[in-house]
């Protein structure tokens, strides 16, 4: 492959018409980094965090209310063993002590108005309607029209490393957000700070379950095991998120810490949580109010005391605890490594190069995470430049590419993710923490090719003639297409079966 | 299922849904002979539908798929028909049923769709020819009405100047048979794509095979063609597609289930033509047969001879053409195919040739224009 068919396709999103990266491609990437704009208009304009949270906190408080309070008011009602309800949330700090009994006619009424499982339903849909699919159209867009789209990747790479899904329904509407707000303002900063932001947005808190997550000997934990002796329902500990913080997003799975350091980092991350979801006293005693959405640390949530964790003793007390861990995990060597294998795996192919993996774990180390640090030595990597396509897309990658292959710059509501969602790759669900994997395994299947060529002959029907795919390949293409491909578009039948055969060609599978 | 509003609005080539198990496709011409081609998509193993019980090599060389053929009635002293094949082998009874065995088309490689395309366009290579020799048949035939058309797109064989409808059996959209095509060519040199390709063809085919609905379908089908094929004005020449013949595994129970399907098929195509029955001839083929041992899933893998059929009352049956070849080791195609010994094209021109009434020569020259100059098969139609 020419090494402006690379800049295009490997580490861009594809070409659009008219997308040179000149003589020099590798400074027309380097120059991407300076160009990115982390708030482009099409995201600015959605609604921020703190309205969606609010839209969350009032669906909490209805189910609150039309949950039955028989016999005690702290008695679970039968809504809370519905497995459509949303599990985590509720035990979220304050909600349980904020419960007021309901007159028992007033309560029968609620209930037939508010089936729990139907309102879930309900909630769900608006959230996905309000936020998630506009969220996802408003990225769609970006990645379309973006004039630096080598970034738009590294931005798409790092919302998959730091995953978060929609799958779970307080993340629906959050999903987009936690991108917009977590992930692409670091994208050129450093790694530490992204780690940050990431951990203590509510996204993130909500998915990995870290929001209800109460220290046994905090002050709310005492209270709750006082009050429920007996119960085997108590509010504690989850560990959720502090494992998954050491084994995806920093050090990376079987890289020397043990369960006692999950357990200890668990402790270490009581207290952090989102404010204003739960309402009422117990979300004032907890110090959970204020505004919803916004991180906050309940000091009445968090353990007490000094912990070990990975050898080391941390005598912090309360939020700093957590955030020197943090701060210790961001510059790990065994971060260093786990960030260096997923950035070259992404870009030198699918077994990344030894030689690349410790080049830029090296960078990592020396610059304390900087990350444009470690996308420059990405574009000076000769592994990059590696002729031989070195990676099968994702649907997510096939279908921006194909779209801006055909010069799209808007979208209808719910197109990309219906699309993405036929191809098997709905945006911001990959159903797991661990995101989406990075390998052809994952993709390159039978069904899946077959899909892309039935998505590619539909795509390719609304252009009609407007597309000279003969014209169109050579420049998405530059100094790449091979024969064969030529051969078979200047054969078709018809100028819009010429840009199927385009799109799926195996020039544009693979990048 | 035939909206006659939507019909006129779009005319000729336009495309419809039906519930049915298999893609039909039908043009007219004005002639009292029916001609029905039924294209077995996937490469039906011809050993295990015309079993050569009489070679000494069958027993060894099929292991368990011989098993079927135990306690079978024999054809004549070398063949008998898979016990499955009811009808059929009541027409071989009424000499309506003609078989031909260690049959090819010009193809030598093992690609379902590069043999499917020598099959149906009748070049001697794959995408050499760009129209097929059903539709070079129909500019020989007097053509009064326009042609209609129910399936998602006019197969290769139907492909050409002369204008065709098709009629689809499937919800929409799934990509267009030329594109998947196309794609498939693209992809011939890209051992990754090729693979991931045949493998979603192969389960492409499966969609649509005999065995769907436990064959009502594929009844059902037959049915309707020969309702299309008997009305007033209507088609008189219809190719159905059937596909799920690519058994590479567990054949012995898949090839039982599609034979049954196939069977009942030409019963209702039978049923439904009445008394047209007599002035009709059938063919069933195949792009290419099936290796002659059994592979470690039971299954059988690509091959090159199989066998074909012709069927109907216009045809002078009740024997098996075969110029057997063995099934020794020795005697097999590079060491594990069925060796043809006869043309398939040769076959065809000659059959539809002197089923309507074309001089050999003509139809032969004008269906399969890079034949290798060989005598017409004679004989094959009543006389």
């Amino acid at each position: 492959m020419a090494d402006a068919s690379i800049a295009l396709n490997r580490f861009g999103l594809g070409g659009r018409p008219g997308d040179d990266p000149g003589a020099n491609p590798r400074q027309w990437l380097a120059a991407q980094l300076q160009r990115y704009e982390p708030r482009p208009q099409q995201i600015a304009v959605l609604p921020p965090t703190s309205q969606i949270a609010a839209e969350l906190a009032d669906y909490f408080e209805e189910l609150r209310q039309a949950r039955p309070q028989n016999p005690g008011r702290r008695q679970r009602g039968p809504a809370r063993a519905k497995p459509a309800m949303p599990d985590s949330m509720q035990s979220v700090p304050g909600q349980e002590m904020s419960e007021k009994p309901m007159a028992g006619e007033a309560m029968k009424e609620r209930e037939r108005a508010n089936d729990p499982a139907a309102q879930v339903r309900r909630f769900a849909r608006r959230q996905a309607r309000e936020h998630y699919a506009v969220a996802v159209g408003a990225r769609a867009t970006v990645a379309l029209t973006s004039p630096a789209p080598f970034a738009e990747r590294l931005v798409h790479f790092w919302a998959n490393h730091f995953a978060v899904s929609a799958d779970k329904l307080q993340v629906i509407g959050l999903a987009g957000a936690f991108e917009f707000e977590a992930i692409r303002p670091h994208v050129m900063g450093k790694f530490g700070d992204m780690l940050h932001a990431v951990e203590r947005h509510p996204g993130m808190l909500l998915y990995l379950d870290q929001a209800q997550s109460i220290g046994p000997n905090s002050m709310t934990g005492q209270i709750a095991q006082r009050r429920r002796a007996g119960g085997n329902n108590l509010p504690g500990l989850n560990e959720n998120l502090a494992r998954e913080i050491l084994e995806l997003h920093t050090l990376g799975v079987r890289t020397g810490y043990g369960q006692s350091d999950v357990t200890e980092f668990a402790r270490a991350m009581t207290g952090w949580t989102v404010a204003g979801l739960g309402r009422g006293r117990g979300a004032r005693f907890a110090g959970t109010d204020g505004e919803p959405g916004r991180f906050v640390f309940a000091e009445r949530l968090h353990e007490p005391g000094m912990r070990t964790i990975l050898g080391k003793r941390w005598t912090q007390q309360g939020e700093g605890q957590a955030a020197a861990v943090l701060d210790m995990l961001a510059t790990h060597p065994a971060t260093a490594r786990h960030i260096a294998t997923k950035l070259a795996r992404h870009f030198a192919g699918d077994e990344p190069p030894p030689a690349l993996v410790a080049q830029l774990e090296s960078a990592f180390l020396k610059s304390g995470g900087d990350l444009p640090t470690l996308y420059r030595v990405l574009i000076d990597a000769p592994e990059c430049w590696a002729p031989q396509p070195v990676k099968f897309k994702s649907p997510w990658e096939w279908s921006i590419s194909a779209m801006r292959a055909l010069g799209a710059e808007q979208l209808q509501a719910n197109a990309a993710n219906g699309l993405l969602t036929q191809l098997g790759q709905p945006v911001w669900r990959p159903g797991s923490p661990a995101g989406w994997d990075d390998v052809a395994a994952a993709w390159a299947g039978p069904d899946a090719v077959m899909r892309r060529v039935e998505a590619a002959e539909r795509m390719a029907q609304r252009t009609r003639d407007t597309i000279d795919a003969r014209r169109r390949a050579t420049q998405l293409f530059p100094g790449a297409l091979s024969d064969t491909t030529a051969q078979a578009i200047a054969r078709a039948e018809s100028p819009g079966q010429g840009v199927a055969l385009m799109l799926v060609a195996p020039e544009f599978m693979r990048r | 299922m035939l909206n006659r509003r939507n019909f006129v609005a779009l005319g000729a080539g336009a495309i419809f849904t039906s519930t049915l198990g298999a893609k039909m496709t039908f043009a007219s011409a004005a002639t009292t002979k029916r001609f029905v081609f039924i294209i077995q998509r996937g490469a039906a193993d011809g050993l295990g539908t015309i079993a050569p019980v009489g070679d000494p090599g069958f027993v060894s060389q099929r292991g368990a798929l011989a098993e079927d053929f135990a306690s079978a009635a024999k054809l004549d002293s070398m063949f008998a028909l898979h016990p499955g094949m009811t009808t059929v082998a009541g027409l071989y009874q009424a000499k309506q049923a003609l078989f031909v065995h260690a049959v090819a088309s010009p193809y030598r490689d093992r690609s379902h769709f590069d043999g499917q395309n020598v099959l149906e366009t009748g070049g001697t290579s794959a995408y050499a020819l760009k129209d097929g020799w059903l539709n070079r048949l129909l500019s020989l035939l007097p053509r009064e009405d326009k042609a209609i058309a129910l399936a998602a797109t006019v197969p290769m064989a139907l492909r050409g100047p002369v204008e065709v409808a098709s009629y689809a059996p499937s919800a929409l959209p799934d990509a267009t048979d030329d594109l998947l095509h196309r794609v498939a060519s693209m992809y011939a040199g890209d051992p990754q794509l090729h693979g991931l390709w045949e493998q979603a063809t192969a389960t492409r085919m499966l969609t649509s095979d005999m065995a769907a609905d436990n064959g009502r379908n594929a009844a059902a089908t037959g049915d309707l063609a020969a309702k299309l094929l008997s009305a007033e004005g209507g088609a008189r020449v219809a190719m159905i597609e059937t596909g799920g013949w690519d058994t590479h595994a567990q054949q012995r129970a898949r090839l039982g289930v599609q034979l049954r399907g196939l069977d009942g098929m030409i019963a209702a195509l039978k049923a439904g033509l009445g008394p047209l029955w007599n002035d009709t001839m059938v063919l069933v083929a195949t792009e290419f047969g099936r290796t002659v041992k059994v592979n470690g899933t039971g299954g059988t893998d690509h091959g090159t001879g199989s066998a074909a059929m012709l069927l109907g009352g216009a045809v002078n049956g009740g024997r098996v053409l075969a110029d057997w070849p063995g099934l020794g080791d020795a005697a097999l195609y590079e060491g594990r195919d069925l060796k043809p010994t006869m043309a398939l094209d040769t076959l065809i021109a000659s059959a539809v040739g002197s089923h309507f009434d074309l001089t050999g020569a003509q139809a032969a020259a004008k269906l399969f224009p890079n034949m290798q100059a060989s005598r017409p098969i004679q004989d094959l139609v009543r006389a």
